[in-house]
């Protein structure tokens, strides 16, 4: 392990393919697990979940020949930290079909960690309205919930470390090839 | 990690001449976000619970108030109104003590409306709370400022290359100094219209250009934002007199004619009809003044949220 962090900090976990098939397959555990594709909305988390959310409609899309409906929901006006994170990014206008009464919605982000983040989008979806039923589909889970939080759709399960960070990085968005790594932090003797 | 590099680091929101374009345009971006909470079912977002805002109007609004009221009330903040008829001020309070006494009550923002210069940043470097700016005398009301640009921005896809004619009493209006030092930033051409008296050339060092007859700015306008004559703040010898002033500035009905189609008709109210505008103008399907009203609101929810953002000391 002592090596391993001197050598390098960073440990890829996905490459683009392996990403590629982590994301059919929750594709196709969407698709098993809600019949009615009619009545689901991908709500995609700023920034990286709604890249995700895109290539998620397009997977079942290939599959079902069905386009589902989409939305976004940033997370920042319902988050229980203000005043108390450093700097901010600009918050985006969320966006959901209306109304969600008798539709799933499936919130989808990159990494799940505290769980924090879900809870302030369950709470912003709750604010459109009241959808039947609320999911929760993540490329990485990290581990270290601090509220009871499960999610229904995985790409990976991952044990991290609380200081290690997880990062991901999409070709729609940064500019580089589709990948995960964890960085362990720099020893500095 | 971060996907952006612009950020916000400010507790007080004093002025525009200090901001950055990225800054304004950080502040605008964030406004879209807000101006969406108010098409959902429950208008109301819980990103400043627990918060608490004071209304510290020492000069008289209602308008400004009530949007600062309703913004802080949607982000969930608990809020207090004082009117200086009613603070300790008239009884020999100081500004500084009266802030210090908000502050012991645990007041994380103070909007401050004051008839003097230059008030609110006094007060924002000796209190830890936020210190916004609600109009200080004839120096900068920056959320209106903020508002017409989102409002511009908003109709008009952005600011390169446009030309907004400020007309009326520029002089006497912190409204068209904060829209002046925005509206440059964000690359508009700036044309101040109105009497000598109230707009003097020595505006043009501020980098716009100053012109005494509205005729000649009216047809290559795509924005005119006519200011309210400000009884209050002047002297006589400022003013030919409503009549004159309605021949020579008014925005009548016959003007409105120069007016290209697509012109935008912009007023921070209250409107003196039949004074800087006529009603048919007012009401037209050029006026954006009601949409500048529901964009305040959103402009002031993103400023308030800002704020109270930034993690302080």
């Amino acid at each position: 392990m002592k090596n391993i962090a001197k050598k390098t900090d960073a440990v890829r976990i996905f490459d683009a393919e392996m990403m590629t098939r982590a994301l059919r397959r929750i594709a196709h555990e969407i698709i098993e697990r809600n019949g009615d594709l009619s009545g689901l909305v991908l709500a995609g988390i700023p920034v990286r979940g709604v890249a995700l959310v895109a290539r998620l409609v397009a997977d079942i899309e290939a599959i079902e020949n069905v386009k589902v409906a989409t939305g976004v929901i940033d997370v920042s006006m319902h988050r229980d930290d203000v005043g108390t994170r450093g700097a901010l990014s600009v918050v985006r206008p969320s966006q959901l079909p209306l109304p969600l009464d008798q539709r799933t919605v499936i919130i989808v982000d990159d990494v799940l960690f505290t769980g924090r983040t879900c809870r302030a989008a369950m709470d912003a979806i709750s604010s459109f309205g009241r959808p039947a039923c609320i999911q929760l589909a993540v490329l990485i889970d990290r581990g270290h919930r601090e509220l009871p939080i499960r999610p229904d759709f995985v790409g990976k399960n991952l044990p991290t470390a609380p200081a290690e960070r997880v990062r991901v990085r999409l070709e729609s968005i940064d500019q580089e090839p589709d990948g995960v790594w964890v960085l362990k932090p720099k020893k500095n003797d | 990690m971060t996907d952006k590099t612009q950020s916000w680091t400010r507790k007080d929101l004093l002025g525009l001449r200090e901001l950055s374009a990225e800054e304004i345009h950080f502040v605008l971006e964030t406004a879209d976000a807000f101006k969406q909470v108010g098409t959902r079912e429950v208008k109301k977002v819980p990103a400043l619970q627990g918060k608490t805002l004071v209304n510290l109007f020492i000069e008289p609004s209602t308008r400004t108030r009530i949007s600062f009221e309703l913004a802080a009330k949607r982000l969930s903040a608990d809020i207090v109104n004082i009117t200086a008829a009613a603070s300790s001020l008239t009884k020999g309070e100081t500004l500084k003590d009266t802030a210090r006494v908000l502050e012991a009550n645990h007041a994380d923002i103070i909007v401050l409306r004051h008839r003097s210069a230059g008030a609110p940043e006094f007060l924002a470097s000796r209190i830890g709370a936020s210190v916004i700016n609600a109009g200080d005398g004839a120096h900068e009301h920056p959320t209106q400022g903020l508002l017409d640009l989102y409002t511009i921005r908003e109709k008009k896809g952005g600011f390169a290359g446009l030309h907004v004619a400020i007309i009326g009493d520029i002089l006497f209006s912190r409204v068209a100094r904060s829209n002046i030092f925005a509206l440059l930033k964000m690359g508009a051409r700036v044309t101040l219209v109105g009497p000598t008296t109230l707009v003097p050339r020595v505006f043009e060092q501020m980098g716009v250009t100053v012109s005494h007859r509205l005729e000649e700015v009216l047809p290559t306008a795509d924005v005119v934002n006519l200011l309210r004559i400000q009884h209050e703040r002047q002297r006589k010898e400022y003013f030919p007199g409503l009549g004159e002033y309605i021949r020579l500035f008014g925005l009548t009905k016959a003007r409105g004619k120069l007016l290209k189609p697509d012109c935008l008709i912009m007023h921070p109210g209250p409107i003196n009809r039949g004074v800087e505008i006529d009603s048919e103008l007012a009401d037209g399907a050029q006026s954006v003044i009601l949409d500048q009203v529901t964009n305040g609101l959103a402009v002031r929810m993103a400023v308030l949220f800002l704020c109270a953002s930034v993690v302080k000391q």
